[in-house]
C-alpha cells in the first residue's frame, strides 16, 4: 500500500502563503499571551490543589458558593465530565498552604454530611518553589534550543540548519502555547513537559527534510536550490505522513481514552503534530532557501 | 515534597553544606524507621530538601515526621518567680521582667514556662528512645535513654538539682516540667505529654533518628491517592494498548510481511523499555505512559524512514538485496541525526525537570536508544536471516 507514489508539489513556491500564515498564528498567539495572559498552573504560582472524589452527585456553583461563605472565595473549581470529582485549587498563600486540606475536609463534612468523599489528590506547591520551577522550565527551554542549534549546525556544518529549524521548533511551540491560552487550558508542569516533547518531535520531523536536502544538493549540484529542495520534501513526504499518522494514531487514543489526567498533555502533543509536520515542510526548509538565495545574490 | 532547610537559623559555627548533609541523614534515618518501600530523598540546591515516599497510606503523618525538628532539651525552671509576676497588665509576657539568662517557653494549654536559656542536656546524647505504656494515668510516653557521657551528665544535673523543676522542652516547646525526686545514676528518662499513641511513637522516631540542624518549611507537597494513581493508570494503559493495536494493524496493512518486522520491532522495544524500567524501579506514572506512547511513535518513524528507502531503491531498480541495505545505509545518518536532536532535547527536560517530568525524560530518552538499536541493528538481521542463501526477486514491502 501507498499513499503517495512520485510526486511533485511545489512547495517553496508556497512558502509566502505559508509565512504569512504562521504569521497570523503567531500575532494571535502573542496577543493571547501578553494580552489575555497565561493561565499557569499552581506549579508556577504557587498555591494548592485538592482532588476530591464525592460518592454522590454534587454541583459546581453550591461548592462555589459554599467555598466562598467560609473565605475561600479565590478557589477554582472544575469538575470531570460524567464523575462526582471535582479539582479546587487555592493559589492564595495566605491560609497555611497543608491546612488547607484539613480545612476543605471539615467544611465538607459540615456541609454535605451525607455525602462521603475521598481525597484523591493533594498538591502544595510554595511560591518560592514555584518561581524556581517556572525558571527550570524557561531554562530547558533555552538550554535545549541551544543545544539543538549547536548539534545541528555541527552536523550540518552550517550555522543556518540549526537556526532555521530552531525557528520553526519555536514557532510550534509558541503557536501551541498560544492555543492553550486562547483556550483558557491551565499551563501546569507536564504541559511543559508536552511542549518540550512536541519540539523533539518538530525539530525530529524537520531534520529528516534537511538531511534528504543536504544528500540532494551533493548528488543534484547542477540543479537549481529551488527544484533540490522541493524533490527532497517530496521524497521525504510520504514517510513524514506515515510517521505523523502512527503517532497520531496513538496519542489520539489516550486522548480520546486516557482519562481525564492526561487529557490536557496528549492535547498539547495533538496540536503539536499537526504544527510540527507543516512547519517542517512550509517553513523549516523555506527559511533555508531564502537564506541561501540572499547569501548568493 | 520539598522541604528547606532554613539556614538562617543556624546554631553558629555550623557550617551550611554541612548541615544540609547532617539534614538528609536525620530526614533518610526517619524515613527509614517510618518504613517506606523505596523512597528517594535528595538535595537540591543550596538549601532545598527532595523527600519522595512512594506508596506511602497515612501522608499527614508522614508529612509530621519528616518536618519535625526535634531538638530534644532539659532545661532547668526557675522555680523562684511565679508565672504571673512576669507578666503585664494584659496578661502578656514583659520581656523586661525575665530575669538575665532565663527564656520564657511555651508550655501545652496555653501553660508559660521561665526556664535558664542554656539547656543542661540535649537530644544529641541519646542512644535510644522507645515508647511504653505506664505511669499514673496508663497513658503512651516515651522512654530514652542516654549514652555514657549523657548518662554521667544527667545524674550530675539531677543530683544537684534534686526538688526543682526540670523542664523537657520539645521544638522549643516545653512537654512536660517533672520535679527532679532524686538522682537517675542510669541515664534513663522518660518524657510525659499526655500523647496519644500515634504521637508518641513519631515522637520516639524522631528522637532515634536525631535532630535536624535547623528548622525545615515544607514548600511543595504533592500526594496522589493510591485509587487516582490506579484508574488513570489503567485509563493510560488500556489507550496504549489500543493505541498499539492500531500501529500494528496499519503497519502490516501498510508494508505487508516487512510491517511484520516492524511489529517485532515494536514489541521487542517495549518489553527492553519495561524491563529497563523495572531494573530502574521506575514506577509506572502517567508521564511514563505518556513517554511509552512516544516511544512507539519514534521507533515505528525510524522503520519508517528504512522502509520508505528501501521501496526508493526497490523504484530505482535495484535488487532486493541491494535494496535493502542500501536502504539500511542511507537511512542510518538520518535516523542517528534526528533522534540525537530529541535526544539533547530530552536531557535538558531531565536536568531541569522535577518529579513527574523527570521520569518522562528518563523513559523518552531510554526508548530513542533503545529503538535505534531495534531498528538499526535487530531489524536489519531479521531481513538478513529470512533472506540468506535464497534469491529473492520480490520483497513484500
Amino acid at each position: 500500500m501507498q499513499f503517495f507514489g512520485k510526486t511533485n508539489f511545489k512547495f517553496i513556491e508556497k512558502r509566502k502563503k505559508a509565512f504569512i500564515l504562521s504569521g497570523l498564528m503567531i500575532l494571535v498567539s502573542g496577543y493571547a499571551i501578553f494580552h489575555k495572559g497565561v493561565n499557569l498552573g499552581i506549579d508556577f504560582t504557587g498555591g494548592t490543589l485538592v482532588q476530591i472524589n464525592f460518592s454522590q452527585e454534587i454541583a459546581v456553583g453550591g461548592m462555589r458558593e459554599t467555598l466562598s461563605r467560609h473565605e475561600l472565595s479565590g478557589a477554582t473549581i472544575q469538575k470531570f465530565p460524567n464523575t462526582n470529582v471535582l479539582i479546587i485549587r487555592v493559589k492564595s498563600w495566605d491560609v497555611g498552604p497543608l491546612e488547607i486540606v484539613q480545612k476543605l475536609t471539615s467544611i465538607f463534612q459540615e456541609e454535605f454530611p451525607q455525602n462521603q468523599f475521598t481525597i484523591e489528590r493533594n498538591e502544595v506547591v510554595g511560591p518560592v518553589v514555584g518561581e524556581y520551577l517556572k525558571k527550570r522550565g524557561i531554562k530547558s527551554f533555552l538550554f535545549a534550543f541551544l543545544g539543538i542549534i549547536i548539534y545541528v549546525a555541527w552536523r550540518f556544518i552550517g550555522g543556518i540548519w540549526g537556526l532555521a529549524g530552531v525557528t520553526a521548533l519555536i514557532h510550534d511551540v509558541f503557536i501551541t502555547f498560544g492555543i492553550f491560552t486562547i483556550l483558557g487550558k491551565e499551563i501546569t508542569l507536564p504541559i511543559v513537559a508536552a511542549l518540550l516533547t512536541l519540539a523533539g518531535y518538530s525539530i525530529n520531523d524537520t531534520i529528516v527534510v534537511y538531511d534528504r536536502i543536504r544528500e540532494n544538493i551533493r548528488l543534484q549540484y547542477k540543479k537549481p536550490l529551488i527544484e533540490v529542495i522541493n524533490s527532497s520534501i517530496n521524497e521525504t513526504l510520504s514517510r513524514t505522513t506515515m510517521t505523523s499518522l502512527t503517532t497520531l494514531l496513538v496519542v489520539l487514543s489516550i486522548f480520546i481514552l486516557g482519562g481525564p489526567v492526561i487529557h490536557d498533555f496528549s492535547f498539547a502533543i495533538l496540536i503539536g503534530i499537526f504544527i510540527g509536520t507543516y512547519s517542517s515542510i512550509f517553513i523549516a526548509s523555506p527559511l533555508v532557501y531564502e537564506w541561501k538565495v540572499k547569501k548568493s545574490r | 515534597m520539598v522541604l528547606e532547610v532554613d539556614l538562617n537559623r543556624l546554631p553558629q559555627g555550623t557550617s551550611p553544606g554541612d548541615a544540609m548533609e547532617r539534614a538528609l541523614e536525620v530526614i533518610r534515618n526517619r524515613v527509614d524507621q517510618f518504613g517506606v518501600a523505596e523512597p528517594l530523598i535528595a538535595r537540591q540546591g543550596d538549601r532545598w530538601l527532595v523527600v519522595e515516599l512512594p506508596g506511602v497510606k497515612d501522608p499527614e503523618r508522614a508529612i509530621e515526621l519528616i518536618g519535625k525538628t526535634a531538638l530534644l532539651e532539659f532545661k532547668l525552671v526557675n522555680d523562684g518567680i511565679r508565672i504571673s509576676e512576669i507578666l503585664d497588665s494584659e496578661g502578656k509576657v514583659d520581656p523586661g521582667r525575665i530575669p538575665l539568662g532565663y527564656e520564657v517557653l511555651p508550655g501545652k494549654r496555653e501553660a508559660l514556662f521561665l526556664v535558664k536559656e542554656e539547656s543542661e542536656i540535649t537530644g544529641a546524647a541519646l542512644t535510644n528512645a522507645k515508647v511504653e505504656i505506664g505511669g499514673q494515668y496508663n497513658m503512651p510516653y516515651v522512654a530514652i535513654d542516654f549514652n555514657k557521657d549523657g548518662a554521667k551528665k544527667f545524674a550530675r544535673i539531677t543530683e544537684i538539682n534534686i526538688e526543682r523543676n526540670l523542664a523537657i522542652v520539645l521544638d522549643g516547646r516545653v512537654q512536660s516540667a517533672p520535679v527532679i525526686k532524686s538522682k537517675i545514676p542510669d541515664g534513663h528518662a522518660i518524657i510525659e505529654g499526655n500523647f496519644t499513641m500515634e504521637e508518641a511513637k513519631n515522637l520516639a522516631i524522631v528522637l532515634r533518628a536525631g535532630a535536624l540542624p535547623a528548622p525545615v518549611n515544607i514548600i511543595e507537597n504533592r500526594t496522589v491517592g493510591p485509587s487516582l494513581g490506579r484508574d488513570s493508570v489503567r485509563a493510560g494503559v488500556v489507550a496504549t494498548g489500543i493505541g498499539l493495536i492500531c500501529v500494528m494493524l496499519f503497519m502490516v496493512i501498510y508494508y505487508r510481511l516487512s510491517g511484520l518486522v516492524v511489529d517485532l520491532a515494536l514489541i521487542l522495544n517495549l518489553i527492553i523499555l519495561l524491563g529497563m524500567m523495572a531494573y530502574f524501579r521506575a514506577t509506572l506514572t502517567l508521564p511514563g505512559i505518556a513517554g511509552i506512547i512516544l516511544i512507539i511513535g519514534m521507533s515505528v518513524d525510524a522503520n519508517v524512514l528504512i522502509f520508505e528507502r528501501i521501496r526508493e531503491e526497490l523504484r530505482a531498480g535495484k535488487t532486493v538485496r541491494v535494496a535493502i541495505d542500501s536502504g539500511y545505509q542511507k537511512a542510518f545518518r538520518t535516523i542517528i541525526d534526528s533522534n540525537l536532536t530529541t535526544l539533547i532535547a530530552a536531557a535538558f527536560l531531565f536536568q531541569f525537570g522535577t518529579g513527574p517530568v523527570k521520569g518522562f525524560a528518563v523513559t523518552l530518552s531510554l526508548g530513542i536508544l533503545i529503538s535505534m538499536f531495534t531498528a538499526l541493528v535487530v531489524t536489519h538481521m531479521v531481513f538478513d536471516m529470512v533472506l540468506v542463501g535464497k534469491k529473492v526477486e520480490k520483497l513484500s514491502i
